[in-house]
């Protein structure tokens, strides 16, 4: 249906009913968006104009925010960072994905599971992970390598911007991993085998041929691992402060120590944001260029390359890259909570389980924030589907003008890193009148705000994959359009709307960056709490209240395998 | 009384006039089908007819009450009609037996009336054993029972049917066809069927209203659509022919290659001079010597041949003008390309095109 078609009804339902409901819906839903997405961004921009504790507008902050080379530093360590990250993600990821897409390469599925906890593991709690494997006098790797060698100086220091990069790229190389499997999964073996025709092994068609085929979708999860990690405020906060390497977003968190440099600290965020804007139209602009990935409708079969020899060592390398990503880690972890003391080590006087005893039933504040955590991610992650449900079903259904503009919204946050979210949510909500700051409100309003764009991706797909004439078959037997949605819409979407809830509720339940600047006393969730324990220097119970995290993840996870399928994840989560 | 009326119908997306002043009066319990090649309107109309699309011009009505004009129209829910949509629109979510009783839920019939309805319409579709088979557990033929029997069984005061067969294989959908017909003979339900395959409307209708650029060219039962088309569109879409030009002189036509008298020809009295004709291809006769017995004798040769199994396609060059004309003939009828040979054209069989 066209355009002039959806005025059309709208003018039926004028005609009919003599209310406009639609007219009303679309303003309830642009008022909301308004609310979550177009006011605080607004707000940020604004407040980095603004005059500290008075009135009118000026450029002083952004003299503040760069006028000293600290800061600017701060500014260029992150973007070294960045792209250490994004070069170390890459090389982890783009093996793993041939080898797990294209070749016989054993324990292919143990891989793919481990790629995937990898990503679902917090990255603050991987970083916990390396300073238990890492610190450099305690580190289990450096303790090891005393003494084995009897060297007086530890081998690795977690520490470091070396320590920084392994472990952001550990838990961000699954972005590049899913892109390149995807676009793997394209490229027909008849390229391959043209290839190997003319007298190329193995390896020399996969360089040649196959890797080149799928090279905008390297470049483009590496621009996405790249901005994931500028956003990143966990590690930062447990390494680079330590490592006395000053990041944007640990300096971010510097303004906001008191007094609270709200002005300093938008200002500061602005370049943050524009790299990200740019940097994504880069990316989308090369995904769009589909001339690289030839899709091919029929002779289109996918065959496994075969390794020979190099099975093992290509298994070698994936085992390696998950040994460092997910298993190190977690074997630490979990010793870790079950330990007295983690230093003590693998001993039966050491294992205990009353840390858990701590995190589930004696430090009040934690049992407050395992309940936080999971309902405000809940309730975010209903919120943000309900939301991008409705405005997806009024975009793809046409029925109303500048719909267009209700989508845009919905995928706009997709390019604000959280912690510059939360900052727009504070300089919009934590002044009176509304004086939001602290409460739980705040955080399921910016926490649904970070969902909507993979709210809105997958809602967008359930509804385009039900087509109109099943809805139009409702009406002309005598059902109005809500009837059509209760009783055929909404079944058929059951399956892939918690599908999305799932994808919304992990990330979320684990949100670090925007909760950490928003929250309150009695408002703190997991992730706040254990960066709290950090500090503390309470390691044990720490790994413990992770572990109680993971727990939950890998249940929700279970479940959405479940309902909705194995790879469901592996999918859509990009 | 005529039950559906469209009065100057028309549709505009912007500046196309998918549907152009279009007006159709269609009786009670008459099939009509709308016939014409992709973007012709023809689904556009219906989709008006349904309610889905408002009009930008002229009205429809029912019984004389008016449902679509352009003040405004009645939603499709209001208006008791039924669609078979293209993808037939079954909810997987829903068993047959749930599928079918949609409708009559709606329209809050008693319980025990609901069930007798569903076990007497699945009786008619022959799908009663299949009633608790989700729509993903039935073959595509029995899909379309289902969508058969969900719009009949409301007992609809007109049924919509858009290309209802077009996604079935070609035995399918010739089995399809007479089930619609059987259907429609038995339960005389105002039908309006679109579709683009010309089989499908004849074997289904009582009318034909072959529909090009958003207007109605011509309406007519099949037969007479078939042997008297009127407009040139009509006579190429519907069949195929060969057109023949004339020009009247005095008390004769002349043609390329030969002429007829004037008083042997309908239509010839037309006021302009230029005459245009269609004949169908089956109407013409190859022999090899000279055809008598009142028929126009055409001297020329067989150009171009090619055999389709139930018979030959033979293009027959004129002698004189070197008119080509497609004949169509029986298998046996065996002629080489390049035989000299006469061609036998009933003027009675020549139809007048405006």
């Amino acid at each position: 249906m066209s355009l002039a078609t959806s005025i059309g009804e709208v003018r039926t339902r004028l005609a009919n009913r003599g209310v406009d409901w639609t007219i009303l819906i679309w303003i309830a839903l642009a008022a909301i968006l308004i609310f979550i997405v177009v006011n605080p961004l607004a707000r940020l921009v604004l407040s980095s104009f603004e005059v500290v504790d008075g009135k009118g507008y000026t450029i002083d902050n952004y003299f503040a925010a760069y006028g000293r080379w600290r800061y600017v530093q701060a500014l260029l360590n992150t973007l070294v960072m960045g792209a250490g990250v994004a070069v170390l993600s890459a090389l982890f990821a783009v093996p793993l994905a041939w080898a797990c897409a294209r070749t016989d390469m054993p324990f292919k599925n143990f891989i793919r599971i481990s790629v995937l906890a990898a990503f679902v593991t917090p990255p603050y709690l991987g970083a916990v992970g390396w300073v238990l494997l890492a610190g450099p006098n305690s580190g289990w790797i450096n303790r090891a390598w005393v003494a084995l060698t009897g060297a007086t100086e530890p081998l690795v220091n977690v520490f470091s911007l070396g320590g920084l990069i392994l472990i952001m790229a550990c838990n961000l190389f699954f972005f590049i991993f899913v892109f390149v499997t995807a676009a793997l999964e394209l490229v027909s073996t008849e390229m391959e085998d043209a290839a190997n025709v003319l007298g190329a092994g193995a390896f020399r068609t996969a360089f040649r041929i196959t890797l080149p085929l799928v090279y905008p979708a390297i470049l483009g999860g590496v621009i996405v691992v790249f901005l994931q990690s500028l956003a990143l405020f966990g590690v930062p906060a447990l390494i680079a402060i330590p490592a006395r390497y000053p990041v944007v977003t640990t300096q971010l968190w510097q303004f906001f120590e008191s007094p609270v440099r709200v002005e300093v600290a938008a200002a500061y965020a602005i370049p943050l944001l524009g790299i990200t804007i740019s940097l994504l139209g880069l990316q989308r602009w090369l995904l769009r260029r589909k001339g690289f990935v030839v899709v091919t409708g029929k002779g289109g079969e996918r065959r496994i390359t075969k390794l020979g020899a190099w099975r093992l060592p290509l298994l070698g390398y994936a085992l390696f890259v998950c040994a460092l990503s997910v298993l190190m880690p977690m074997v630490v972890l979990v010793q870790a909570a079950f330990s007295r003391a983690w230093g003590r080590g693998f001993s039966f006087d050491n294992l205990t389980l009353s840390n858990f005893q701590f995190v589930l039933f004696e430090h009040h504040g934690a049992r407050q924030a395992v309940f936080n955590s999971i309902t405000y991610a809940a309730i975010a992650a209903f919120f943000a589907i309900s939301l991008s449900l409705c405005i997806a079903y009024i975009v793809n259904r046409k029925l109303l003008r500048f719909s267009g503009v209700l989508a845009f919204l919905c995928m706009a946050p997709f390019v604000i890193p959280g912690i510059v979210l939360a900052i727009g949510f504070y300089a919009a909500y934590a002044p009176p009148p509304l004086a939001l700051y602290g409460t739980a409100l705040i955080l399921i309003l910016s926490f649904t705000t970070r969902a909507l764009p993979i709210s809105y991706t997958n809602s967008a797909a359930g509804i385009r994959s039900v087509h109109p004439e099943m809805e139009e078959a409702v009406r002309v037997l005598g059902g109005g359009r809500f009837t059509a949605i209760r009783r055929v819409v909404a079944p058929l979407l059951k399956r892939s709307l918690v599908g999305a809830w799932i994808l919304v509720f992990i990330p979320t339940c684990q949100e670090l960056s925007t909760a950490i600047f928003l929250t309150g006393p009695n408002t703190r969730v997991m992730s706040v709490l254990m960066l709290d324990f950090s500090e503390e220097g309470k390691l044990e119970q720490l790994s413990a209240l992770g572990g109680v995290l993971l727990v939950i993840t890998i249940a929700i996870v279970a479940l959405g395998f479940r309902i909705v399928g194995r790879d469901f994840m592996l999918r859509r989560i990009s | 009384m005529p039950v559906l009326t469209l009065n100057g119908l028309g549709r505009a997306f912007g500046k196309v006039n998918a549907v152009d002043g279009v007006d159709l009066r269609i009786a009670d319990g008459e099939f009509v089908s709308l016939l014409g090649p992709s973007g012709c309107g023809k689904t556009t109309t219906l989709r008006m007819i349904a309610g889905f699309i408002d009009p930008t011009s002229g009205t429809i009505e029912v019984d004389g009450k008016v449902l679509s004009s352009t003040k405004g129209s009645l939603p499709p829910e209001k208006r008791g009609m039924s669609m078979i949509f293209q993808s037939y629109a079954i909810w997987p979510n829903m068993t047959v037996g749930q599928n079918v009783a949609f409708g009559l839920t709606l329209r809050k019939l008693p319980a025990d009336e609901i069930k007798r309805r569903i076990d007497n319409i699945l009786g008619v579709v022959k799908m009663t054993h299949l009633i608790d088979r989700y729509p993903a557990e039935l073959s595509g033929g029995q899909q379309q029972r289902v969508a058969l029997a969900r719009a009949i069984v409301v007992q609809p005061s007109v049924l919509l049917l858009d290309e209802p067969l077009s996604n079935l294989d070609a035995n399918l959908r010739e089995e399809m066809r007479f089930e619609i017909r059987r259907l429609h003979d038995e339960f005389k339900i105002t039908t309006v069927y679109v579709t683009h395959d010309q089989a499908e409307a004849m074997a289904t209708s009582d009318r034909i209203a072959v529909m090009n650029l958003g207007k109605i060219e011509q309406v007519d039962d099949p037969h007479t659509l078939y042997t008297r088309p009127r407009k040139r569109f009509v006579a190429g879409f519907i069949g195929r022919t060969n057109f023949v030009s004339g020009k009247r002189d005095g008390g004769t036509v002349r043609f390329d290659g030969f002429s007829v008298d004037a008083d042997r020809l309908d239509g010839a009295a037309r006021s302009g001079p230029e005459l245009l004709y269609s004949v169908r291809p089956q109407n013409l006769r190859l022999s090899l010597g000279a055809p008598e017995g009142g028929v126009i004798a055409v001297a020329g040769e067989v150009a171009e041949r090619t055999f389709l199994g139930e018979h030959w396609d033979y293009v027959f060059a004129v002698k004189e003008g070197g008119a080509r004309l497609r004949v169509s003939a029986p298998a046996h009828d065996v002629h080489a390309a390049g035989t000299k040979a006469w061609l036998a054209i009933d003027p009675a069989l020549m139809v007048p095109i405006d």
